[in-house]
């Protein structure tokens, strides 16, 4: 019935989230906060020589976005800074065009199931607009809004 | 419950009211739509339908100006469901009834127009912990201009307002007491009568955010002595995009206008204006000609079934699903009020609404989840969301069999 959407693994992620907790020697760090259904999310990042060598969250969310932020954080590892807001760009795309789903995506695909279902395509895209903005460095929290 | 209320229910014909809201006809998701988002906004009757239809065909014409056929026509109407509403709260004069775009409006008209002339640094404006953000925000913004302060009114752990901390609130400084009469998050039905006179005997005004409250109940504003009710059409089964802020005259001719333009002014020089009497004084512009007939064919419409009838109905479906919800393990409700009109805001352990609600709808069953524009009653359950089932009067106990199974389904998924 929703099985589209709530597919094995974002029912996994979201029961067992992966990396989720506080990050030690995080040298970049944002907040995240989707006022229409009041989840929150902080995202750590330990950049060295321009590469994500770890990424970790804390918050509290629905399945879709704790799902998102746990595959999103294990995706992360090992990217360059523009290798991840590739993948940021990627993401959006599979979630708000018909566009094909592509290889690059990996795990993440199984998120492709939210474009049918418009009012959680923010729940999904909260943990990676705040990924932007830990890459910015912002100070000031995200918020989907 | 009382024999009294189910008797007065038992006589109730839902199917054939249900009969009358084309809406409810269809499916979702190959299920039959279960509607259960009332607090939201309410599903239309044809009655309403038509007569907004009927103005668009046959009656179209600006009111107030025309000396043609139609604009009489178009007049007569929008100005008979001032009529109506007066019977309908039992206002003492039409002229005490203004039409706005809905609750937020009217509230947004006091605060501005009656606020900005009679606050000052110092004062005090007491609203309450339950409050939706139509009723803290405009009070906010008073407050901000004019160096009032905000005190609120907390609630217990079942969702009512404490009374004592409130009279303890309540001082020669307080000028302005606004609660809502019916939390549109929780369900509560606030003793509105005990606030006003409590805030009358401190020599406050009191305003009361009917949103939630005059589909469900019957409003008499002489009785509760209410300085200010606000309402909109589109919860009491009529279009969106009207409402009504009733005021006591003598409070309202001393307000400046709200807003300036056509319709709400005597005679207009550059060097100066005279404003219109009650009510156009603050009906500036063509206004929603068509929601206000349609709010007429609203009002007729609850009107002719009863209020009494719908709250002892509506009451009978608030216990059945009371008992049906608290039977799912792991379910919290959030306000269980001793007074309460039939919302049904629960948590469930472990599952976030947004997931509930996403399940329920491919179910057929509509419901609201997120925080009901009412942050601080989430705060204070300390929850982030709830998710919602508001009832109506063409809701069904089968229904709430549907919802229950829905919800038993959910814990299936994320079990």
């Amino acid at each position: 019935m929703v099985d589209d959407l709530y597919q094995e693994t974002i029912l996994d992620h979201s029961k067992h989230p992966r990396n989720c907790h506080v990050l030690g020697g995080a040298n970049h760090q944002a907040e995240g906060y989707n006022p229409l259904c009041g989840d929150k999310l902080k995202l750590y990042l330990r950049m060295k020589d321009d590469v994500v060598e770890d990424a970790s969250f804390v918050g509290s969310g629905c399945a879709i976005s704790t799902a998102s932020a746990s595959l999103m954080t294990e995706s992360l590892k090992g990217l360059k800074r523009d290798e991840a807001l590739k993948l940021l760009e990627r993401f959006h795309d599979l979630l708000t065009t018909d566009s094909p789903v592509t290889q690059e995506l990996g795990k993440l695909v199984v998120f492709c199931g939210v474009r049918d279902y418009p009012a959680r395509v923010k729940c999904a895209t909260l943990a990676w607009h705040t990924l932007k903005s830990a890459l910015e460095n912002k100070e000031e929290p995200v918020t989907t809004e | 419950m009382s024999t009294v209320t189910t008797e007065i229910a038992a006589g109730f014909d839902v199917e054939r009211i249900r009969e009358d809201f084309p809406v409810l006809k269809q499916t979702i998701h190959g299920k039959p739509l279960v509607y259960l988002d009332n607090a939201a906004t309410a599903q239309k009757p044809y009655a309403v339908i038509e007569a907004i239809r009927k103005f668009h065909e046959v009656d179209c014409a600006n009111i107030h100006r025309g000396v043609h056929e139609l604009s009489q026509r178009s007049t007569a109407a929008y100005e008979g469901t001032r009529a109506k509403m007066k019977r309908f709260l039992n206002a003492r004069s039409k002229s005490e009834l203004i039409f706005v775009r809905g609750t937020t409006e009217g509230i947004n008209l006091v605060a501005s127009s009656w606020g900005h002339k009679n606050v000052r640094e110092g004062d005090e404006i007491i609203i309450s912990a339950m409050e939706h953000h139509s009723n803290i925000v405009p009070w906010q913004m008073v407050c901000e201009a004019t160096g009032a302060k905000l005190r609120v009114i907390p609630i217990n752990d079942r969702g009512e307002l404490i009374l004592e901390e409130y009279a303890r609130l309540l001082n020669p400084r307080t000028k302005m007491v606004a609660v809502t009469h019916v939390s549109n998050a929780l369900g509560t039905i606030n003793p509105v009568a005990e606030i006003i006179a409590m805030a009358h005997r401190a020599g406050a005004l009191a305003l009361i955010d009917g949103a939630q409250a005059a589909p469900h109940l019957k409003v008499d504003v002489q009785a509760l002595d209410a300085d200010f009710y606000a309402l909109s059409g589109h919860k009491m089964v009529g279009p969106t995009g009207i409402g009504i802020l009733y005021g006591k005259s003598k409070l309202l001719n001393a307000m400046p206008p709200y807003q300036g333009g056509g319709d709400m002014i005597k005679t207009v020089t550059f060097e100066k204006t005279t404003y219109a009497d009650l009510p156009y004084k603050f009906e500036a512009g063509t206004p929603n000609i068509a929601g206000g007939i349609g709010l007429g064919a609203a009002v007729d419409y609850l009107s002719h079934i009863g209020l009494d009838r719908i709250a002892a109905y509506e009451h009978e479906l608030l216990v059945y699903g009371t008992q049906a919800l608290e039977q799912i393990p792991g379910l919290r409700m959030i306000g269980t009020a001793r007074e309460k009109a039939a919302v049904l805001s629960f948590v469930i352990e472990g599952i976030h609404p947004h997931d509930i609600g996403t399940v329920l709808d491919r179910m057929g069953i509509a419901v609201r989840t997120g925080h009901h524009c009412a942050q601080p009653v989430m705060d204070r359950f300390g929850v982030p969301a709830t998710t919602r089932a508001s009832l109506a009067f063409y809701n069904t106990v089968q229904e709430i069999d549907a919802l229950a199974a829905g919800l038993r389904k959910v814990k299936e998924v994320f079990a």
